[in-house]
């Protein structure tokens, strides 16, 4: 773990490289620069179309030009994606209009700018809409080529991506090995499973190392994608481990521990602990003091990892 | 131009005969903007519209998008006239699994462009559908047809701003002023004050014309095609539930049926029966 990088540079990455396909377009709400699209904007300024401050409009600017086939990645904050909302719902998920939605400086980890612009319920909510594909990649590597994936998928998606550096996961990994609603097993261990999405990740890499010390062995997922959610790699550490541990910088009403709470209540009686933002806002601070206010980070984990391990 | 005033009136007077219909048979829906725009998308699909009934998904046709979505009993009356469909699939509007889905829907009916239903969403896609066809080099045009109580959204002026920043002189608006909305008339809901006023200071061309005029009508579709320099925007002043008197100018019938008393008295109105 030797780099650093933010997700949002493998989002504009992967527009770059999706650009040899003539259909793809770009949408802007005045935020490119800080979504990563500004890459795309400035080789293909044709295709790309600015819609001002106004993601309602383009939001279904985007569902029209999908209409008329074309592959549209808009992008804004995902605090402000989800003024159009309905939009989503209304406009590009229920036509299933393939519009490639991407919602950055997500969660508390965004940091400074403090809690309006800390979304921490965006996963709850395009997970509720049916159609809609919702990712939220762990490193740079895994945002570029899961962005490069939703080009070739005709459904709608909503993909959050980070605004500060987090540790590179998968810079010497075969990249087949990243699919669109496949968890990635990290770490193996039998005593635990730590669920992971996003920032939350590398955090919980690091929570697995502390437990080792204690002589516990956790198995480390990382589950980039909210929905469809890999049910089968979750029935199977619930078998084998026993105990899980879900660990998001996102509210712990709805998201990726809500999901695998949702699952886990048809299938099975594992423990569950969820890590998550405990039903407040958030404030300013610098992205680590974040996530050790909001009882996010490594630590955090390990002692959810105990308590889910105290349960069984 | 293929079809003449006259026969214009007429299949605007057919269409109205359905609408009322179909509202009379489900016992819902929405009869008032349906007879208050039916006479502008007649005049539309008989003059100026390039579309293929046989072939409702031609990549090349002009787009037609309802945004008021609710008025959707016009819209199919129209689409059943000109052979997007049959007759008979008036029968399903508001009717569990029936193309005609209570608001226009474009996985449910050939010939809807847009999936509509939820107010002010329809001039941004229609911004989408502009801004392709100039991506793809085609002569193919983009209709919308707003509401007024519809322009009270605040997302419709995104779109105005952004369609006039865009320079899409592929882009046509006609605008339904019929002056009633949901609860009550404009003027009682949301005041809108100049209209016209507010689409020229957003940089639109803009004519006026009397909606139920077909002569009127037809100027201002032509109007509309040869507007070419930016975004266009036809406000066509319209009477809520024309062609049925007790409908007329009448809040009461935005989103209301006839029993089967008025049914019958619009039924002889309309010229149906005797």
């Amino acid at each position: 773990m030797s780099r650093l990088a933010a997700t949002r540079d493998g989002y504009g990455q992967a527009l770059l490289e999706l650009a040899e396909n003539s259909r793809v377009v770009v949408l802007e709400a005045d935020l490119g620069k800080s979504t990563k699209s500004l890459h795309f904007r400035k080789a293909h300024p044709e295709r790309t179309f600015s819609l001002g401050i106004g993601e309602q409009n383009m939001l279904l600017t985007a569902a029209g030009l999908a209409s008329s086939g074309y592959i549209p990645f808009a992008s804004t904050f995902a605090i402000f994606t989800e003024r159009a909302f309905e939009q989503m719902r209304n406009g590009i998920a229920r036509p299933k209009l393939a519009v490639h939605l991407c919602g950055s400086h997500g969660g508390t980890h965004t940091g400074t700018d403090g809690s309006s612009a800390q979304s921490i319920e965006d996963l709850a909510i395009y997970r509720t809409l049916p159609n809609v594909i919702v990712l939220h990649p762990s490193d740079d590597v895994s945002t570029r080529i899961l962005t490069k994936q939703l080009a070739a998928t005709k459904s709608p998606s909503y993909t959050r991506t980070a605004r500060n550096k987090t540790p590179v996961l998968y810079d010497d990994v075969d990249p087949d090995t990243i699919q669109i609603g496949k968890g990635i097993e990290l770490c193996k261990g039998n005593d635990v499973a730590i669920v992971a999405c996003g920032v939350l990740v590398s955090e919980s890499l690091e929570a697995a190392k502390l437990l080792m010390e204690q002589g516990i062995h956790a198995t480390v997922i990382d589950m980039h994608t909210i929905k469809p959610l890999d049910v089968d790699l979750i029935d199977e550490v619930a078998s084998r481990c026993g105990a899980i541990v879900t660990a998001e910088d996102h509210s712990v009403i709805g998201g990726l521990g809500g999901a695998v709470a949702e699952h886990l209540s048809g299938t099975s009686c594992t423990p569950l602990e969820r890590v998550g933002v405990l039903d407040r806002f958030g404030e300013s601070g610098q992205a680590d003091e974040m996530l050790e206010l909001m009882h996010l980070n490594a630590p955090h984990i390990v002692k959810a990892a105990l308590r889910a391990i105290e349960r069984k | 131009m293929s079809a003449s005033l006259s026969e214009m009136n007429e299949l605007a007077r057919r269409c109205r005969i359905e609408i009322v219909k179909m509202v009379y048979r489900a016992q819902a829906g929405h009869p008032g903007g349906s007879l208050s725009e039916i006479d502008l998308m007649a005049a539309l699909y008989s003059t100026s519209l390039r579309v293929r009934p046989n072939e409702p998904d031609w990549a090349d046709r002009d787009r037609f998008i309802l945004s008021k979505g609710h008025a959707s009993p016009g819209m199919y009356a129209l689409l059943a006239e000109k052979g997007f469909i049959q007759h008979e699939d008036l029968k399903s509007y508001r009717v569990l699994g029936g193309v005609c889905q209570g608001h226009v829907d474009m996985n449910w009916c050939p010939g809807v462009d847009f999936s509509a239903g939820s107010l002010g969403m329809g001039l941004s896609f229609g911004i989408g559908c502009a801004l392709a066809a100039r991506l793809d080099g085609s002569q193919r045009r983009t209709f919308v047809m707003l509401g007024d109580g519809e322009i009270q959204e605040g997302s419709v002026w995104e779109a105005a701003m952004a369609a006039t920043h865009h320079e899409l002189g592929n882009l046509k608006v006609l605008l339904d002023r019929n002056r009633i909305q949901n609860d009550d008339f404009c003027e009682e809901q949301m005041r809108m004050f100049d209209i016209p006023a507010k689409w020229k200071a957003f940089g639109w061309n803009v004519m006026e014309i009397d909606g139920h005029d077909m002569e009127q009508i037809v100027d201002g579709i032509n109007f509309l095609d040869t507007s070419n320099n930016g975004p266009s925007i036809l406000i066509a002043h319209t009477v809520k539930g024309k062609g049925v008197s007790y409908m007329e100018d009448n809040p009461s019938f935005h989103g209301a049926a006839p029993n089967e008393e008025e049914y019958l008295l619009a039924m002889k109105e309309l010229g149906a029966i005797e």
